[in-house]
């Protein structure tokens, strides 16, 4: 049988130990009548080898973005080190678990306690923790924590926050007796208005937003402090290579998924999100967090921290929901930032950004205009169609042509609907983008010719 | 294991080295049209490092871990089973790393059709058909489910039932995940069997009960034998009943918990379905519910129409718990693990596990308390007999003297209605050598124990460090390296 | 045998009564199955608390328990120093470790509660 190494030899020999005559004697004082009677109905196991061909051919009817990727919204086609893909699957980081042993663990807390270091000078804060689920939930449990610690139940969530951030507020705070008021945009921005007051636990905003344009951060912290509130921002990490961290700007919390740093798109996941804050609030930090201690010779060393925030200790007082981390995938986040270092950043973001300006330039000369010319982007753009029939168009021609992009907006923001957006990285190709060009330029024709 | 510390990057950066270069930056390029107040003035301060001496750093950070691929890890409720490296040969594969998630359904119907059967085989194999593979990790499907549980009740207008029964030895996570959905939580007894106590679980059923969250197996290895009654009382007083799918290792292909009754449970990828636990996660936590809850799941879920596949949202969707589809790269291994089994190995994993963890149970019994000494699930707990207690030994130094002599401990102080327990599961991919040495070393410390050996107050002696002051890593937090200025 | 002067909670609190004003603290017993101590939190003084009403957390590494008011009434003084320095509490709970003074409305504030003999009983059963 797959996996299983005892013979059938060693399993009676081991049977006549416990004293049974047979596996399914094994199972005799259960309740006989809630038995299976029968086989499941599963397929018959495939060998190792049809297993590969079998998940070959279902991998054949997948075509990747990747590599020929204008798709952003969240996930952006990033490249990474093959060291990254290498030493994450040495099997002394693959097949262990939580560190809750310090001695035998030194390892995984050790990388842990620097993707602590490095996240919190990402974000500009003095902690942060050891990874979330994803971007979406760390942005619901920072709700959940600025609630608990201003006593408060209202919070102010951003219209240009990922929908999917905002969606997992919504059910996260739904039995909890809070309210989440949504602040609208207005020319691609965040309008603020008169929507935070004395009874809001926490304002929250992301940089860049999901239109791709860049907030104006300092005016949140301010409206937030007025009224004592929590500031909280979602960033994107790549973009911290140009941007101003919002830890810098005053924010008290900031969150963010990881993908960006060394993730591969994966569908969607597991990618892994990030939560960083200050000091004096590390009692009320949802997650996991390592710290150095000493052994009893005096040695350097790293252990579990703070473990009774942890929700298993809390039991019903628990006021997060993370339990486990997304270790192995906040490990490829940690070695990718140490191999970008400072200046590695700073160029994927510049040289992003300076694709995203190039496609402008070419979209433009196509006819395809930036729909917020007012507002400023990072490597995100948000373009305005004549009609959401020409955007669906615009997707399925690049798609003729091998290309992934056009993300449109009207599903998340009625209004909208003539409205799409479309990313680049350093990966992005100029002559994709020459490609882009064309193939815009056919669309629009052709809309012109009807 | 290797015993010489390595330095942090931080103390290893030196200015100007370099591993990843991206050629063609500008930075006054790039920041054209970029608002001042918004542009960063210094660097992000991360570590400066050349390749080779980022390889070594990694590669020797892993040889300071103890892993499954190293020695057994007897971790009970943690299911620590081999991780097939087949299954990280196949999601290492482009075709399906490289999908971006807003990829339209159509170039994504391998990706599609590997998450629609994986639903199917967990909703076949747990008898609950309604399956959604969103939740990130074991306590976010319990979260998830008890909204599902809200939503069910919010329709029925039942807005009085807010109590969760739970029993005394359920995981942290359980009662938890009841707060964060607005439920209180009321503690069941367990009886001297270690199972239920079912004249303590009918005094506090009434029309204020919206449902019940019980373990089965349960955290002490054991088969709640009344689990058909309970369900029943359940049902009888109007609520639900959830099953934490923690331990489902143990009864996978041979009982379904739809089957006797369970109405929600989760599954926990990453132990019953062989996928890593990397230190920590990913996790994965699908739940599997009846076709009556089936339209409360969250969003999306996949569907076949006309042969093709789509994400779609149901019914009455409580929503999203998290972004995108689920941890599909995690749920890809799941599914490889299924069809490399078939439905013949799925249920060779569970006789296979129950018969290793009582062959160690019985192994290890004479030397040990085993408080519920007969035939186990997939775990079992024991705790010191009181010849070690008296010789002023706790299960912490056990603990540690296991790890010297080559072995991760089982899991300790847990569940807590057991004093100073110690909680073995050797799932099913050990052989029976690597569990006849463990015995013999659990043998060997119970003797020492009772000798009174002091060294085992000092151990562990040979790991990369001795045992850890984790006390003051909370009295004086250092949390992350501190630059100098 | 504990002290006799005062009276248990099942929870592992003492109340010591002195005119009106009751000091309580937790018993070396709740130290010692808690471990080594970490954290103190105290409620602020004015504060009304009812009878089993938690007032404060305890934590260990890897435990934390609520700490229950034997007693109703009001806060009037917490031992300021002890969440800084947990010393006291550690190695003297029954004396230096005290936690809060509440004032008691009525001689009988301490009536219901365990007396040293019968709260042995509860930790020989805990143990």
């Amino acid at each position: 049988m797959p996996y299983i190494q005892n013979s059938d030899a060693d399993r009676e020999a081991m049977l006549a130990e416990v004293g049974v005559g047979s596996v399914r004697e094994l199972f005799d004082s259960l309740p006989q009548d809630q038995l299976l009677d029968r086989d499941l109905a599963i397929d018959p196991g495939l060998n190792e080898e049809q297993l590969q061909r079998h998940l070959a051919n279902l991998g054949a009817e997948n075509t990747p973005a990747a590599g020929a990727c204008f798709l952003g919204g969240g996930f952006y086609d990033h490249a990474w080190p093959a060291l990254v893909d290498h030493l994450m699957q040495r099997t002394e980081f693959l097949t262990s678990y939580t560190p809750y042993q310090p001695e035998c663990s030194q390892g995984t807390l050790q990388w842990i306690y620097e993707f602590q270091t490095m996240i919190a000078d990402l974000c500009g804060c003095e902690v942060a923790n050891a990874s979330m689920y994803d971007g979406a939930s760390a942005a619901a449990e920072a709700a959940l924590m600025a609630m608990n610690a201003t006593g408060r139940s209202k919070v102010v969530v951003s219209a240009g926050m990922h929908p999917h951030a905002r969606a997992t507020i919504m059910t996260y705070l739904k039995h909890i007796d809070a309210e989440v008021v949504e602040a609208p945009l207005k020319n691609g921005v965040t309008d603020w208005g008169d929507l935070v007051d004395d009874q809001t636990a926490a304002v929250m905003v992301q940089q860049p937003n999901y239109l791709g344009n860049v907030e104006s951060m300092a005016p949140v912290v301010a409206i937030a402090k007025a009224v004592k509130a929590y500031s909280v921002a979602s960033i994107y990490p790549v973009s911290m290579g140009l941007l101003k961290s919002p830890g810098e700007q005053g924010f008290d919390i900031v969150v963010g998924d990881g993908q960006s740093l060394g993730v591969p798109l994966g569908y969607g996941g597991p990618s892994f999100g990030f939560f960083a804050a200050s000091l004096k609030a590390v009692r009320k930090l949802p997650g996991r967090l390592v710290g150095i201690s000493e052994d009893t010779e005096g040695k350097r060393a790293f252990t579990l921290a703070f473990q009774t925030r942890e929700q298993h200790i809390r039991r019903e007082k628990a006021t997060s929901n993370i339990c486990t981390n997304n270790a192995l995938i906040a490990l490829r986040g940690c070695m990718h930032m140490a191999a970008l270092g400072p200046e590695g950043l700073e160029e994927v973001a510049c040289v992003s950004r300076q694709r995203a300006l190039e496609m402008v330039g070419i979209l433009k000369q196509a006819g395809f205009s930036r729909a917020f010319p007012d507002a400023a982007f990072f490597n995100e753009v948000a373009f305005r169609a004549d009609s959401e029939d020409q955007v669906l168009q615009f997707k399925r021609a690049l798609k003729d042509e091998g290309l992934f992009g056009v993300i449109p907006m009207g599903r998340d923001y009625p209004g909208m609907e003539d409205v799409f957006t479309m990313a680049c990285t350093e990966r992005t190709l100029p002559e994709d983008l020459i490609r882009l060009g064309r193939i815009a330029a056919t669309v629009l024709q052709q809309e012109v010719a009807r | 294991m290797r015993l010489t510390p390595v330095n942090l990057l931080f103390e290893d950066s030196r200015p100007g080295r370099r591993t990843v270069r991206t050629p063609g930056a500008d930075r006054s390029l790039a920041t054209a049209g970029l608002p001042r107040e918004e542009l960063r003035e210094k660097p992000v301060a991360w570590p400066e490092m050349g390749e080779l001496d980022l390889v070594r750093h990694f590669t020797r950070l892993s040889q300071r871990n103890y892993a499954i691929s190293t020695n057994f890890y007897p971790l009970g409720s943690c299911t620590m089973k081999y991780n097939p490296l087949v299954n990280e040969a196949i999601a290492g594969q482009g075709a399906w790393s490289g999908l971006h998630p807003l990829q339209d359904d159509s170039s994504v119907q391998g990706a599609l059709k590997v998450m629609h059967d994986l639903a199917a085989d967990l909703g076949e194999a747990t008898g609950l058909p309604g399956v959604t593979l969103h939740p990130a990790a074991g306590a976010h499907g319990e979260l998830t489910a008890l909204m599902v549980l809200r939503a069910w009740l919010d329709e029925q207008g039942e807005d009085k039932r807010r109590t969760i029964l739970i029993p005394d030895s359920a995981h942290g996570t359980n009662p938890a995940s009841c707060t964060l959905a607005g439920f209180k939580v009321v503690s069941v007894k367990s009886d001297d069997m270690g199972l239920t106590d079912m004249d303590d679980l009918r005094t506090h059923l009434g029309d204020h009960v919206a449902g019940m969250m019980i373990t089965n197996p349960n955290t002490l290895g054991l088969f709640e034998d009344n689990i058909a009654e309970i369900c029943e009382l359940i049902h009888q007083t109007g609520g639900k009943v959830y099953m934490d799918g923690a331990n489902f290792n143990a009864i996978m292909g041979i009982a379904r918990p739809g089957d006797f009754g369970i109405d929600m449970m989760h599954l926990n990828l990453h132990k019953t379905m062989s996928t890593p636990h990397g230190g920590g996660g990913p996790g994965s936590g699908p739940i599997c519910v009846t076709e009556e809850l089936t339209k409360y799941l969250p969003t999306p879920a996949v569907v076949k129409t006309n042969g093709k596949y789509r994400l779609r949202t149901p019914e009455a969707s409580i929503g999203r718990v998290r972004a995108f589809h689920g941890n599909f790269m995690v749920l890809l291994r799941a599914y490889s693990y299924v069809k490399r089994l078939g439905a013949i190995g799925i249920r060779r994993v569970a006789e296979n596990a129950v018969l290793n963890a009582n062959y160690l149970r019985v192994k290890v019994r004479d030397h040990w308390r085993v408080p519920h000494d007969r035939i186990c699930m997939h775990e079992f707990v024991a705790r010191p007999t009181m010849e070690m207690r008296e010789a002023g030994i706790h299960t912490m130094d056990v603990a540690k003297r296991l790890m010297e002599l080559g072995y991760h401990p089982p899991t300790v102080y847990f569940p807590l209605v057991i004093n100073e327990a110690i909680m073995a599961e050797p799932t099913e991919t050990e052989s029976r050598e690597t569990l006849d040495g463990f015995a013999e070393a659990m043998i060997q410390v119970a003797k020492e124990a009772i000798a009174g050996e002091e060294f085992l107050h000092a151990a562990p002696r040979n790991m990369p460090v001795t045992r850890v002051d984790e006390a003051k890593a909370v009295k004086n937090p250092n949390l992350r390296y501190q630059h100098e200025a | 045998m504990r002290p006799e002067d005062r009276s248990y909670l099942d929870s592992h609190e003492w109340a010591k009564l002195d005119g009106d004003i009751a000091t309580i603290g937790i018993t070396d017993f709740a130290v010692e199955q808690l471990g080594e101590l970490v954290y103190l939190d105290l409620p602020d003084v004015g504060r009304t608390l009812e009878r089993g009403e938690a007032f404060g957390e305890v934590e260990s590494v890897k435990a934390v328990s609520d700490v229950n008011s034997p007693v109703a009434g009001e806060v009037v003084e917490t031992n300021d120093g002890l969440p800084d320095d947990l010393e006291a509490l550690q190695n003297d709970a029954l004396n230096g470790g005290w936690l809060i003074k509440v004032k008691v409305s009525g001689p009988d504030a301490l009536s219901g509660l365990k007396n040293a003999a019968a709260y042995e009983e509860v930790v020989a059963s805990e143990s």
